[in-house]
């Protein structure tokens, strides 16, 4: 009886990984894909999935429209904010070195999350739809939610991989990754680049703001609370390797809800933190092979 | 305001920006000196303010301690448990990039504000640790001056003290080796110097000096709980101070922290007498957002800050040691 009890837990917790996990790879492939072109941790990451969220959302409540339309809505959004942030600012020190982005990026989260408090206030907001009756599946609670949050991670990521490996403008992204001097010397252009890097990241942690958002509710500080668990993913899979990105995010969505069993779940970031430092004492380059 | 009430607010203010500077030179020391990256700084900060407050306080039923140790004792403590916390960051990161440092300070900061919201058999809690007494109180209150009056010359004396310390580390041999890493780290290694455990050595040196920060927060505020320890105050601030002011120079850490400390308590006053009825609740984020922005605009116009670091006068001139 007992055992079949745990093996019941771990399947639905495995299930909230996903779940997790999917959200996290989103916010993780923009993480690698920032640091593989411009070579530092975008720190305002967390903040900027906050904003895609509360986008998409402001959508909602100004049009009424279907509640899916909060993803694409967010997503441009957040592409837009990303680029602005960039021509704005990071463009005029990127010539410096690239850890005096890091820190200008910590200090752009804390505007946009204020922003976000300033604009939206402080107050909780959730998606429309309500508490949803799960579906059972034998002794399985399958949330509806978690089935379009999943796919939509799914769509998202194909069209991203797709967008990678069939356009001139996502080879040139990778070949930026791989070799910036080889890639710059072959002529491509490292501005639009650039900024193609930050329409995909921005548009990203939209996806997963707005997911996020439909999972639980929605928080100034919704983003930065995940931002730690992002850079792990990120970190697992091999920062700079938006591939890796995948299993990172798996990996640490499923270890931290899968955690619950034994420990308080507000340690959840905790235990993305521990995986984090464990593969950077053994295998700091990532524990997935292959560039993208 | 009456004379009396200016004089505490300045006593007040002066006490914040003394332990915000000795924050600012503990991060000077790392990235100033060596160009390594801590945005953790509230995670080593709350470590020396806990510390501390759990050696000093008496008992309670509400956390861990009842040691009541005088506060040297609870300084020591400090230093030394955020000391620690340094070399186990340090040790794991020591080989990496500068970013992998940031995420797992950034990291470490976070899980110790989980754990001590968590904890509430060691710290209490969200509901915060109190009863912290004033450094040495009962002597202050002897020679007729106030306890807050005392922990400034108590916070200025240990700001002094540290002052003086990284300024001599600055121009000693070891500093030149920190700043040789900071600039070329292949020459460096090439000149024979063990790279990772001079950067291991700032990295602690300079833990532990936020540490020290921590404990005379600690002591100052009386109270503890894990809001103070959010990145806000914690991190952002410092870094805002140690920029503005110049990395890389202790006098600019210095003054970046009375400038900037000056900045942002002002804004409070000129926001709550300017922001129309209704509209308060906003102030909060709107000082964030200066801050925010003015830590763009320095980074874009003048990212040396106020005073540019500036080589060092060899010490001891014309004698080879």
């Amino acid at each position: 009886m007992t055992d079949v009890y745990i093996l019941i837990e771990l399947l639905q917790l495995s299930i909230y990984g996903i779940v997790l996990g999917s959200i996290l790879t989103l916010g993780a492939i923009g993480v690698s894909m920032i640091f593989g072109i411009l070579r530092f941790a975008h720190f305002a990451h967390g903040d900027l999935i906050t904003v895609g969220a509360y986008v998409g959302m402001g959508f909602l409540m100004m049009t009424h429209a279907p509640v899916w339309t909060a993803l694409p809505a967010g997503m441009i959004g957040a592409a837009i904010v990303a680029v602005l942030i960039d021509q704005t600012v990071y463009k005029r020190i990127r010539r410096t070195q690239p850890v005096i982005l890091l820190i200008s990026s910590f200090g752009i989260g804390l505007i946009l999350r204020s922003l976000v408090q300033v604009i939206w206030g402080p107050n909780v907001y959730s998606f429309p739809g309500g508490i949803q009756r799960p579906w059972m599946v034998w002794e399985l609670a399958i949330i509806p939610n978690h089935l379009w949050i999943l796919l939509a991670a799914v769509v998202i990521v194909t069209a991203l991989h797709l967008f990678l490996t069939r356009t001139r403008i996502g080879k040139a992204m990778r070949a930026m990754s791989d070799n910036m001097d080889l890639a710059l010397v072959t002529g491509i252009p490292a501005e639009r680049v650039i900024m193609i890097t930050w329409l995909l990241g921005g548009a990203l942690a939209a996806g997963a703001g707005v997911l996020l958002g439909m999972d639980s509710r929605l928080t100034p500080t919704m983003g930065w609370n995940i931002l730690l668990p992002v850079f792990a993913a990120a970190i697992v899979g091999g920062i700079g390797r938006p591939y890796g990105a995948i299993a990172g995010g798996m990996l640490i969505g499923l270890a931290m809800e899968i955690s619950t069993l034994f420990l308080e779940p507000s340690y959840k970031p905790a235990v993305a933190f521990l995986i984090m430092v464990a593969v950077l004492i053994v295998r700091p380059q990532g524990i997935f092979k292959g560039a993208w | 305001m009456e004379i009396s009430g200016i004089a505490a607010y300045l006593v007040s203010f002066f006490t914040f920006v003394g332990i915000y500077a000795i924050l600012a030179l503990g991060l000077n020391m790392q990235w100033g000196f060596t160009g390594q990256f801590n945005i953790g700084i509230a995670g080593f900060f709350a470590v020396g303010a806990y510390t501390s407050a759990i050696l000093t306080t008496p008992e309670s039923p509400w956390h861990v301690g009842g040691f009541q140790h005088p506060f040297l004792v609870g300084v020591v403590g400090a230093v030394i448990a955020s000391a620690l916390v340094g070399l186990l960051i340090g040790a794991i990161t020591a080989r990496l990039r500068t970013d992998y440092l940031a995420i797992a300070t950034i990291g470490i900061a976070e899980t110790l504000r989980l754990v001590i919201a968590n904890e509430g058999w060691l710290t209490n809690g969200v509901r915060g640790m109190s009863n912290i007494d004033r450094p040495f109180s009962d002597f202050f209150q002897a020679i007729g001056l106030s306890s807050a009056m005392g922990s400034l010359i108590v916070v200025a004396a240990f700001l002094a003290g540290v002052y003086f310390l990284v300024e001599r580390a600055r121009q000693s041999p070891w500093g030149r080796v920190l700043r040789a890493i900071r600039e070329d780290e292949p020459a460096t290694a090439a000149a024979g110097k063990n790279i990772g455990r001079f950067r291991l050595e700032a990295f602690v040196v300079g833990s532990a000096i936020m540490g020290l920060g921590g404990a005379l927060y600690a002591h100052y505020f009386g109270f503890l709980s894990p809001e103070a320890f959010l990145p806000l105050y914690g991190t952002f601030l410092v870094w805002v101070m140690l920029i503005a002011g110049g990395s890389g120079n202790n006098k600019g850490a210095l003054l970046g922290a009375v400038v900037i400390w000056t900045i942002w308590s002002g804004s409070e006053f000129v926001m709550s007498a300017g922001l129309p009825e209704g509209y308060t609740g906003y102030a909060g984020p709107l000082r964030v957002i200066l801050i925010g922005v003015l830590l763009q605009v320095i980074l874009i116009t003048r990212p040396e800050g106020i005073l540019p670091e500036k080589a060092p006068r060899a010490i001891a001139k014309g004698r080879r040691g």
